[in-house]
């Protein structure tokens, strides 16, 4: 996917005119909120399992190396393969080979951000082979071949009367004056379309929320169960995962599969959580022939030891995304890439360059709600801070607001010069801004007041003020 | 160089040293030979057995899971003919080839007729025992095996759970730990292809956020919990 | 009561320095009547969040080390602003952790910073105030008092105290305002969009007065009930629990005896 984060504010707005969007964001966002809240709330020990869950992706990226050998040794122990990629390409190629053994025509596919990472869709299209996206909301995004705009509900900046439409245009087996109104039709029409090709398919794909070292083990969750449709059927089951997906044991993935549901959808656990070991053993009457892992790095490797490191924690929960008022504003597909919200502002950088995408961690008020929700304790304001300095440090944030800055600077370092200059400038605003108490336009602060008005200063600084009223004190 | 070496190389680089040495790596071998538990919720580790079972029923139900309790195994046949009947479904089963349901008198009720073997697209109703049952949040764990295909978890409409209470743990921990010592006592450190934590049936809110039964797996999961777990099980089996 | 009087080092702010000094003379009034002794260096500015979260690290270190230096000395620093006492508080440590020749001064001025309500609630044990306001208020979270700070229950209740007051949750008020600094004139059209929807909230509770404790986001919010027209009177919390909404007219509101 090409990124089109260089294009935010366009972006943005385009979505907060378009009212349909608007309609679904609003409808969406509602819930998110207030699930969470209910399930924390229900389980005391939430704020103590997040330091637990913080606790254990540190002491894992502490030792990743060891970790991922054990994990490949483990795999291999059972008959499966790890794939090392370095980079998307590498993980396209690898993905490709596998389905070339096996003369794959179509390829069912589980919900895999990773996917959406190395662009794999498009790439198995251009080589000839189908790629089946299952996840309901995957399903419909793919008929309409556009990009996911959220981490865990792809399709959440959609109406049903949209899924109808593309549903009536795609299923044309159908008869088209079918009813199309209600969700529930339209889940069981998706449902019944699909069911042939999870049979059909020759290749399973899924993501993976967590890869155990102790077994060799990889870990979905699904609500729906199309995952384990998909990595049950086929011939090969392959895993596409980013290489800080990697937990110790058993145990530790239990912990964070503990804080997964919960932040993500509020639920005390998902339906489905699904742990794989390899491919299918001597005797079993179902289960793929083939295990593949692809183990992809595409720069994560290279954020340890930086100010980055904390993102490694991340297990994709979208909790900062379901809390951010900026995401609730403008939707996923403002941020231009495959990352949205706060985790993307972050992240996104990283992977298509601060050049490409300096906007996204500016584009934060810094409200700290995103952080106060992670579960694994991102401090994901900080880290946007981070890129706002490397973007300071190379110059690229924009002229006149440099100037300004500095002017600012320059300005709030000399007490005294600082005071005569502001003080005069407040009087005189508070001259003409008197009788209204606050401007509809001023000059210079166009940001500001082209949506809001400027409330006119009192008059006198506080310093002024308060050096009168010391004097008098003295003098009484 | 290799992909394998280069991200290993560069992690090593980024953690400022080389390889682990023996010493560090046999200190992380022997936690992952013996796994400490993390901080587990007391909701259902703070209760007893049947406090357990309570809970598992209420936090099952909660999530559309039907659950119908009998006293013994042999009240199971009557109580999925029932079952299938209220629900208007055929009495045509696949269930899996796993002997504990050999112990079930199916013949006391020859309407039911069970296929034993993996499910087939067309199935519309599954039966299957579980391996175990976490109270804390009403979830299933299935584990697979030449006795138990996964696919009839997934592709029959209808999931039929025959569940003893005296498999009901507190914690997903105590559920590893059953596993774990299910490999010990098989002799060897075979893990199954697949285990299944299954929390209520198949559901979607992608369209509009709105909860939908049924999105790709089943639309119903029925529970035949059998007895009541008080006394079958010895103090010495329980997981800890 | 201590034997030695409390001696509190007032950080201003500059906006409140700038745009409503009145909110000042409030604080210093609350901080005395509970005994505090007040003093303002005049050595100090802004804090330096403009600077901080643009990405300018050299200067924000450089207006750190004014305020450190003016405020060393006191007791406490008390600050009518959940974000500028955050800032000293969480970041100004985090600004200097590659300085470890600053530890100790920047360590004792974080640990003795609070913002106003927080302070007299927490740490005098203030339980209410002898204030009188007739109207329903609304109150916003301002997000660093809240979420840095942990400031939530405090101001409501020395606002229970206010004869003649009541208090009409506003929801999402936990929510940001839109502010954020430079964020709300760099983006201003999502900015116009949170502090529209603020609005909104704030209208629909029908309180006709609105309450926090950051002239920031104030200003952000009644410069958006202005353009639309409401009456709903903006007020910084300090000004209602010390009294002195005679002293002032509300933010961005009309001086109807100038004509
Ligand atoms: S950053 Fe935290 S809250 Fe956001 S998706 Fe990752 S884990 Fe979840």
């Amino acid at each position: 996917m090409q990124p089109t984060s260089h294009a935010f504010k366009a972006n943005v707005d385009k979505a907060l005119g378009d009212a349909t969007l608007q309609t679904a964001l609003g409808l969406a966002m509602l819930g998110f909120g207030p699930k969470r809240r209910s399930a924390v709330e229900r389980l005391p020990e939430f704020e103590a399992l997040r330091e637990e869950g913080r606790r254990i992706k540190n002491q894992t990226l502490e030792h990743l190396d060891y970790y991922l050998e054990t994990f490949e040794r483990n795999v291999t122990r059972w008959g499966g393969k790890v794939h090392w990629c370095r980079t998307p390409g590498e993980a396209r190629e690898a993905v490709l080979a596998i389905c070339r053994s096996v003369d794959a025509k179509t390829v069912t596919k589980g919900k895999s951000m990773i996917a959406e990472e190395i662009a794999l869709n498009d790439f198995l299209e251009e080589n000839k082979i189908t790629p089946v996206e299952t996840d309901l909301g995957e399903y419909i995004i793919q008929l309409r071949h556009e990009p996911p705009s959220h981490l865990i509900a792809p399709a959440f900046h959609l109406l049903k009367e949209q899924v109808a439409d593309v549903f009536r245009s795609s299923h044309t087996e159908l008869d088209p004056a079918r009813s199309l109104v209600e969700p529930r039709v339209l889940c069981d029409e998706a449902r019944e379309i699909l069911r042939p090709k999870f049979l059909a398919a020759d290749v399973g794909i899924t993501g993976a929320n967590c890869l155990v070292a102790e077994t060799g083990s990889s870990i979905i969750v699904t609500n729906e169960g199309n995952g384990d449709l998909t990595q049950t059927l086929p011939k090969i089951h392959i895993v596409l995962a980013s290489l800080e997906k990697i937990v110790p044991t058993l145990e530790d993935a239990t912990t964070i599969l503990r804080l997964l549901a919960r932040s993500a959808t509020g639920q005390e656990f998902s339906t489905y959580t699904t742990m794989s070991t390899g491919p299918r053993r001597d005797g079993d009457l179902d289960g793929p022939e083939q295990y593949h892992v692809i183990l992809l790095d595409n720069g994560r490797s290279a954020m340890l030891g930086t100010e980055f490191q904390d993102m490694l924690r991340c297990i994709r929960c979208a909790a900062c995304i379901n809390h951010c008022p900026v995401f609730s504003a403008v939707g996923g597909h403002a941020y231009g890439w495959v990352y949205p919200g706060p985790m993307g502002s972050v992240l996104t950088p990283k992977l298509v360059g601060v050049a490409e995408a300096g906007h996204l961690p500016n584009a934060s008020t810094f409200c700290g709600r995103c952080e106060s929700v992670c579960p694994v304790k991102i401090p994901l304001p900080k880290m946007m801070r981070h890129w706002r300095e490397r973007e300071f440090e190379q110059k690229l944030s924009p002229a006149p607001y440099r100037f300004g800055l500095s002017a600012w600077a320059f300005l709030a370092t000399r007490p005294a010069l600082y005071q005569a200059l502001t003080g005069v400038a407040m009087r005189v605003l508070a001259a003409f801004g008197k009788r209204r108490g606050h401007f509809r336009s001023l000059p210079l602060a166009g940001g500001w007041t082209s949506v809001r008005d400027m409330p006119a200063p009192q008059g006198r600084s506080f310093q002024s003020l308060w050096a009168e009223r010391q004097k008098a004190k003295a003098g009484r | 160089m290799s992909g394998r070496e280069d991200i290993l190389g560069g992690i090593r680089k980024a953690l400022k040293r080389g390889p682990l040495d023996a010493a560090a790596a046999a200190v992380l071998d022997a936690r992952l030979a013996a796994p400490a538990r993390n901080l587990i919720p007391a909701r259902a580790t703070s209760l007893d057995h049947p406090g357990q079972v309570e809970l598992f029923v209420a936090m099952a139900e909660e999530v559309q899971t039907t659950v119908d309790r009998v006293a013994a195994l042999a009240d199971v046949p009557q109580a999925v003919a029932a079952y299938l009947a209220s629900e208007n479904l055929p009495a045509d089963l696949v269930a899996s080839p796993d002997p504990v349901l050999d112990d079930i008198p199916w013949a006391e009720r020859p309407m039911l007729r069970l296929r034993r073997g993996k499910a087939e697209g067309g199935d519309k109703v599954g039966l299957t025992p579980a391996f175990a049952a976490v109270a804390e949040t009403g979830t299933l764990m299935l584990i697979s095996g030449p006795q138990n295909p996964t696919t009839i978890n997934f592709l029959p409409d209808t999931h039929i759970v025959v569940l003893r209470a005296d498999q009901i743990v507190a914690s997903y921990e105590d559920g590893w730990t059953l596993l774990r010592q299910r490999q010990a006592a098989a002799g060897d450190a075979a893990l199954p292809r697949t285990v299944n934590f299954i929390t209520g049936p198949s559901r979607t809110g992608d369209i509009e956020q709105r909860m939908q039964l049924g999105a790709h797996g089943p639309r119903r999961l029925h529970i035949v919990l059998v007895g009541d777990g008080a006394a079958e099980r010895p103090a010495g089996e329980r997981p800890g | 009561m201590p034997e030695q009087p409390i001696r509190v080092g007032l950080f201003v702010t500059c906006l409140v320095d700038l745009f409503r000094p009145t909110v000042g003379f409030a604080a210093v009034k609350l901080l005395e009547d509970c005994g505090c002794i007040v003093e303002v260096p005049r050595a100090q500015t802004c804090c330096g969040q403009p600077s901080y979260n643009s990405g300018d690290r050299a200067d924000t270190k450089a207006i750190a080390r004014q305020v450190i230096a003016a405020f060393a000395g006191f007791d406490y620093v008390v600050a009518p602003s959940g974000s500028c006492a955050g800032m000293i508080r969480s970041h100004y440590p985090e600004l200097f952790a590659d300085e470890p020749e600053m530890a100790t001064q920047v360590q004792h001025l974080a640990q003795r910073t609070y913002e106003l309500v927080s302070f007299l609630t927490d740490v005098m044990g203030v339980t209410g105030v002898a204030a009188r306001y007739d109207g329903i208020a609304t109150y916003h979270d301002a997000c660093s008092g809240l979420r840095e700070l942990g400031v939530k229950d405090q101001p409501r209740r020395l606002l229970r105290s206010v004869a003649g007051l009541k208090i009409a949750e506003l929801p999402g008020a936990e929510i940001c305002c839109g502010f954020g600094g430079t964020f709300c004139i760099k983006y201003p059209a999502i900015s116009d969009r949170m502090v529209g929807d603020k609005a909104t909230e704030i209208v629909a509770t029908g309180a006709d007065t609105l309450l926090a404790g950051d002239l920031g986001c104030l200003l952000n919010m009644a410069g958006k009930l202005t353009r639309r027209g409401t009456a709903v009177r903006v007020r910084h919390v300090a000004e209602v629990l010390a009294g002195m909404t005679d002293e002032v007219l509300p933010i961005g509101a009309p001086d109807e005896a100038v004509s």
